[in-house]
C-alpha cells in the first residue's frame, strides 16, 4: 500500500458531505424498495395485466414497499400498532441494543482508519472478545462488583492481543494488514468452533457447538427488565464515544495515530515511532472491537455460540466509512445501522421480505457515499458530478 | 544483498516440528493404496512403517534446512523449488503419521482434492487478471457466488448447460464490473470497494433465493449436472488418468483457463501491455496504451472466469444453489493468488495445495481421526499471512496494484 493512497482514504474517509450522506441513504432505501416489489408475488401477478389495469399493478408496487417499509420502522423505533406501552417502547430498545456492539466495533475500525490502517478484521476481534469474556464468565463464580469488569477485561484483552497481533506483524515484517486481517477473521471463526467442542467451552452434555450460561454475576445489568435485550453495555458504548473522540482529538497518543494517518513518511520524520503506533492502534481498535463482542455475549445473548459474531463485523466497517471515522458519526450510523438490523426481524416476520435486504441497503449507502459523483448523478446534479470527475 | 534469515528460521522451525513427529512416532505401518478401479494396470499398494519413514523425512528436512542456513550466509536465497521438496516431505510424514494403522486413498483423496480446487482455481486466475492489471480483487467470493447462483437459475429455466455457464460467466464479469467502475472511475479505493461487493452480492442472492427461487425449487433450482467425461486411454493410466482426464467440461475449461492465461500474460503483446498498465501506469499511458481500457477489459474477463469457477458449485458439484454455498471460498483463492505471488501456475499450485488441505480433512474424519478438522481448514489462511509476512520468500505484488490512476 503507497502513501499517496492512504492519504486519499483518509480524504475520502473525512470528507464531509452531510448531503451526499443523505442521498446516499435515500437511493440505497429507493433501490430497496425497487428490490422488494420485484420480488413480490402480488407485484408480479398484477404485472401479468399491466396493460389492462395499471393501477393494480402501483397499488401492489405500493403495497409492497410501503408495507416493508412501515414494517421496518414499527420494528425499530416505534410500534403504534401494539397493544400495550412495552410492546410500543421495544422496538426502539432493540434498536439500541443493536447499535450498541456495531457502534463498538465500528468505533474500532475508525480509530484503525483514522490512522491510515485498514483493519478488516472486526469479526475475527469479536469473536476474541466473546470468547475471552465468556470464559471468564462462565467459568467463575465470583461477586458481580469484580466479576463482571474481570471479564469484560479478559475479553478486551484477549482481542487487543489479537489485534496488535496484527500490528506487531506489520511492523516487523512489512505483512498488509488487510490480507492479514481477512485470514484472521477466518482462522477465529474455526478456532471458536474448535474451542467450542472441547470440555474447556463446551456446555456439559449438550451435542452442539455451546457454552454454559454465562454466571449471573458476569452479565450486564438488563435495566428495563429481563425481557428486553438492551444492557448496561449500552452506556458502555456512549462512554467509549467519548473516550475515542477524547482518545483521537485531545490526547497526544491519538495526535501520533492521525499524524500517522495523514502521512506516515513526515511521522517518521518528526520523531514518531512507526512500528509502535501500527501496534497501539490494531490494539486499540482491536480492544473496541473485543469489548462489541462481550457486549455481545455477556448482554445481549448469555451463552458464547458460533455465531457471536454475527455479521458484526462487516457492519461495523460500514459504520465507520458512514460514520466518517467520526465517534459521533459513527454513533449516529451505528444506531441507523441497529435500527435496520431491528427493523428487518419484524419485516421478515410480518411481510416476508427477507432479512438479506439489510445488507444490500447497507452496502448500497457505503458504495454511493464512497462515490459522491455517482449520487449526484443519480440525483440529477450531473454537471456538479461531471466536473468532479475530470477535475 | 543484505542477509535475511526468516526463510531459515521458519525451516528450522518445521524441521523441529518433524523431529517431535519422529520421536513420537506410532508404531505400525501406513497403506497406501492407488487404485480407483478402471486403470489399464494396478499399481500395487504399498506399507510403509511409519517410524522408519518419519526420520528418513526428518532427515531429508535437515538436510534441506542445512542448505538453507547455508545458502543464507551466502546471502543468496533459498530457491523455491526446494521450499517445494521441503513442503512435500513433510505433508508425507503428516499423512504417513495421521493414517498409522490405515489405508491412505491415494488417488480418491486427489480426486476429491482437484474438485474442492477447481473454484479455487479459477478465482485466483480472476484475482492475477485483475490485480497484475493494477486494480486489488478482494471481490473474487462475490463473483464466484454470482456464478453460482446464475448458473443454477438460468440451467434450471432452460435445461441448457451452456446458457447456464454463459450466463455465470455474465454474471461474474458483472460483479468485476461494479468493482472496475467504482475504483477506476469513481477512484474509491479498491479494498473498501471489494469488501462492500462481497456482501452486496450476498444480500442479492440470499435475497433473490429465499423470494424468488424458494417459491419454486424444483423449476428453479434443479439444474442438469455436468456428465464426467473420459478421455479414451489417458482416462486409465493409473492415477493421473482417473485423477485427471475422467472429470467434467468445467474442468476441462479450467485445464484450458490455466494455460490461456498464463500464456497471454506472458507470450503475448496484451499480456506485455497487461503488466504495463499494472506496474507503471503512466509510462504505458506514455506510449499510447490505454490504461482505463485496458482495466476494464481484464478485470471483467477475470470477472468472467470466476463465474465459471462459480457454477463449478452447482453444475459440476452440488446441483442446486443454496445461500452464501461459495463459505469463503473467494478468499481462500485470494489466498492462492498471493501465495502463488500473483503467478496464475504458481497460484494454481497453492490452490491445489489448499484443496489439498481441506480434503484431507473430511477423508480423516471419515476415518474417524481425532484430528480437529477446524485445524486442517485454517491452513490456507495460516499459510498466507506466513507467506505475507515474508517468511518464505519476499512476496510482492505488481507495482501499481490497489491505486488508481488518474490521467493528468
Amino acid at each position: 500500500m503507497n502513501k499517496v493512497l492512504k492519504n486519499n482514504v483518509v480524504k475520502q474517509i473525512l470528507n464531509p458531505s452531510s448531503l451526499v450522506t443523505l442521498l446516499a441513504i435515500l437511493a440505497a432505501f429507493l433501490i430497496g424498495g425497487l428490490l422488494i416489489a420485484f420480488a413480490n408475488e402480488n407485484v408480479q401477478t398484477t404485472a401479468g395485466y399491466l396493460f389492462a389495469r395499471p393501477g393494480d399493478f402501483f397499488l401492489a408496487v405500493w403495497n409492497s414497499v410501503f408495507g416493508a417499509y412501515d414494517a421496518l420502522f414499527r420494528g425499530s423505533i416505534f410500534n403504534y400498532k401494539a397493544i400495550d406501552s412495552v410492546g410500543m417502547i421495544k422496538p426502539l430498545t432493540e434498536t439500541l441494543a443493536y447499535a450498541t456492539p456495531i457502534t463498538l466495533a465500528g468505533l474500532g475500525m475508525a480509530v484503525a482508519f483514522r490512522s491510515g490502517l485498514f483493519n478488516i478484521g472486526g469479526t475475527g476481534q469479536i469473536i476474541f472478545g466473546a470468547m475471552g469474556a465468556a470464559w471468564v464468565g462462565f467459568s467463575f463464580d465470583l461477586p458481580a462488583i469484580i466479576h463482571l469488569p474481570f471479564a469484560v477485561f479478559a475479553g478486551v484483552l484477549a482481542a487487543a492481543l489479537f489485534g496488535g497481533f496484527v500490528g506487531f506483524l506489520k511492523a516487523a515484517t512489512g505483512a498488509n494488514e488487510v490480507i492479514v486481517t481477512i485470514m484472521l477473521n477466518y482462522i477465529a471463526g474455526l478456532l471458536l468452533f474448535y474451542v467450542l467442542t472441547t470440555p474447556l467451552f463446551q456446555a456439559p452434555g449438550a451435542t452442539n457447538p455451546i457454552s454454559p450460561e454465562i454466571v449471573a454475576s458476569a452479565k450486564y445489568w438488563r435495566f428495563m427488565g429481563d425481557s428486553f435485550r438492551i444492557n448496561a453495555s449500552f452506556f458502555v458504548m456512549l462512554a467509549m464515544v467519548a473516550a475515542v473522540w477524547w482518545l483521537l482529538n485531545r490526547s497526544s497518543v491519538g495526535f501520533q495515530f492521525r499524524a500517522l494517518g495523514h502521512n506516515p513518511s513526515a511521522s517518521k520524520v518528526a520523531g514518531i515511532n512507526i512500528g509502535l503506533n501500527y501496534v497501539l492502534v490494531m490494539a486499540v481498535s482491536g480492544a473496541l472491537a473485543g469489548l462489541a463482542g462481550t457486549s455481545q455475549v455477556l448482554g445481549a445473548e448469555k451463552f458464547l455460540t458460533p455465531s457471536v459474531a454475527a455479521s458484526f463485523g462487516f457492519d461495523a466497517i460500514t459504520v465507520a466509512l458512514l460514520g466518517r471515522s467520526k465517534p459521533l458519526g459513527v454513533l449516529a450510523a451505528g444506531i441507523l445501522f441497529g435500527a435496520l438490523r431491528a427493523g428487518a426481524v419484524i419485516m421478515q416476520a410480518n411481510q416476508k421480505v427477507p432479512i438479506d435486504i439489510v445488507l444490500i441497503v447497507q452496502s448500497l449507502v457505503v458504495l454511493f457515499i464512497a462515490a459522491p459523483p455517482l449520487v449526484r448523478f443519480m440525483f440529477g446534479m450531473s454537471r456538479a458530478a461531471k466536473k468532479a470527475v475530470t477535475a | 544483498m543484505k542477509r535475511s534469515f526468516k526463510t531459515s528460521i521458519a525451516l528450522s522451525v518445521f524441521t523441529l516440528i518433524s523431529l517431535w513427529l519422529s520421536v513420537t512416532a506410532p508404531a505400525g505401518t501406513t497403506l497406501f493404496s492407488f487404485n480407483a478401479g478402471k486403470e489399464l494396470f494396478a499399481i500395487p499398494d504399498f506399507e510403509i512403517p511409519v517410524a522408519g519413514a518419519s526420520w528418513i523425512v526428518f532427515l531429508v528436512l535437515l538436510v534441506v534446512t542445512g542448505f538453507s542456513w547455508w545458502l543464507s550466509i551466502q546471502r543468496k536465497k533459498t530457491p523455491l523449488w526446494l521450499t517445494g521438496i521441503f513442503a512435500f516431505a513433510l505433508v508425507q510424514q503428516v499423512l504417513v503419521v495421521l493414517f498409522v494403522g490405515q489405508m491412505f486413498p491415494v488417488t480418491t483423496t486427489l480426486q476429491g482434492s482437484l474438485a474442492l480446487a477447481v473454484p479455487l482455481i479459477f478465482g485466483a486466475l480472476a484475482g492475477v487478471l485483475s490485480e497484475r492489471v493494477g486494480v486489488v480483487n478482494i471481490a473474487i467470493e462475490g463473483q464466484l457466488l454470482a456464478g453460482a447462483f446464475a448458473s443454477a437459475l438460468i440451467t434450471s429455466i432452460t435445461h441448457s448447460l451452456t446458457l447456464g455457464l454463459i450466463a455465470a460467466a455474465i454474471s461474474g464479469a458483472l460483479v468485476a464490473g461494479i468493482l472496475a467502475i467504482f475504483s477506476i472511475k469513481y477512484v474509491v479505493d479498491q479494498i473498501i470497494v471489494g469488501v462492500v461487493v462481497n456482501v452486496l452480492v450476498i444480500g442479492l442472492t440470499s435475497f433473490f433465493y429465499s423470494t424468488v427461487m424458494a417459491r419454486d425449487l424444483i423449476a428453479l433450482n434443479q439444474p442438469e449436472r455436468f456428465d464426467q467425461i473420459n478421455i479414451p486411454l489417458l482416462s486409465q493410466i493409473p492415477i493421473i488418468g482417473p485423477l485427471l482426464f475422467s472429470q467434467t467440461l468445467i474442468v476441462y475449461l479450467m485445464y484450458a483457463a490455466v494455460a490461456v492465461v498464463y500464456i497471454a500474460l506472458f507470450k503475448t503483446r496484451w499480456g506485455l501491455r497487461l503488466r504495463a498498465v499494472g506496474e507503471y501506469p503512466k509510462a504505458a499511458d506514455t506510449v499510447g496504451i490505454k490504461v482505463y481500457r485496458t482495466r476494464y477489459i481484464s478485470v471483467m474477463l477475470g470477472g468472467a472466469l470466476a463465474g465459471l469457477g462459480g457454477a463449478f458449485f452447482t453444475l459440476g458439484a452440488v446441483g442446486s444453489f443454496s445461500k452464501e454455498m461459495t463459505s469463503g471460498a473467494g478468499y481462500i483463492a485470494l489466498a492462492a493468488l498471493i501465495f502463488g505471488r500473483w503467478n496464475p501456475l504458481l497460484a494454481t499450485l497453492a490452490a491445489l495445495m489448499f484443496g489439498f488441505a481441506q480434503n484431507l480433512q473430511s477423508v480423516l474424519s471419515i476415518i474417524g481421526s481425532d484430528v480437529p478438522s477446524q485445524f486442517l481448514l485454517m491452513l490456507p489462511y495460516a499459510l498466507t499471512i506466513v507467506a505475507v509476512a515474508g517468511l518464505v520468500g519476499k512476496v510482492t505484488g505488481p507495482a501499481a496494484t490497489g491505486k488508481p490512476y488518474i490521467k493528468s
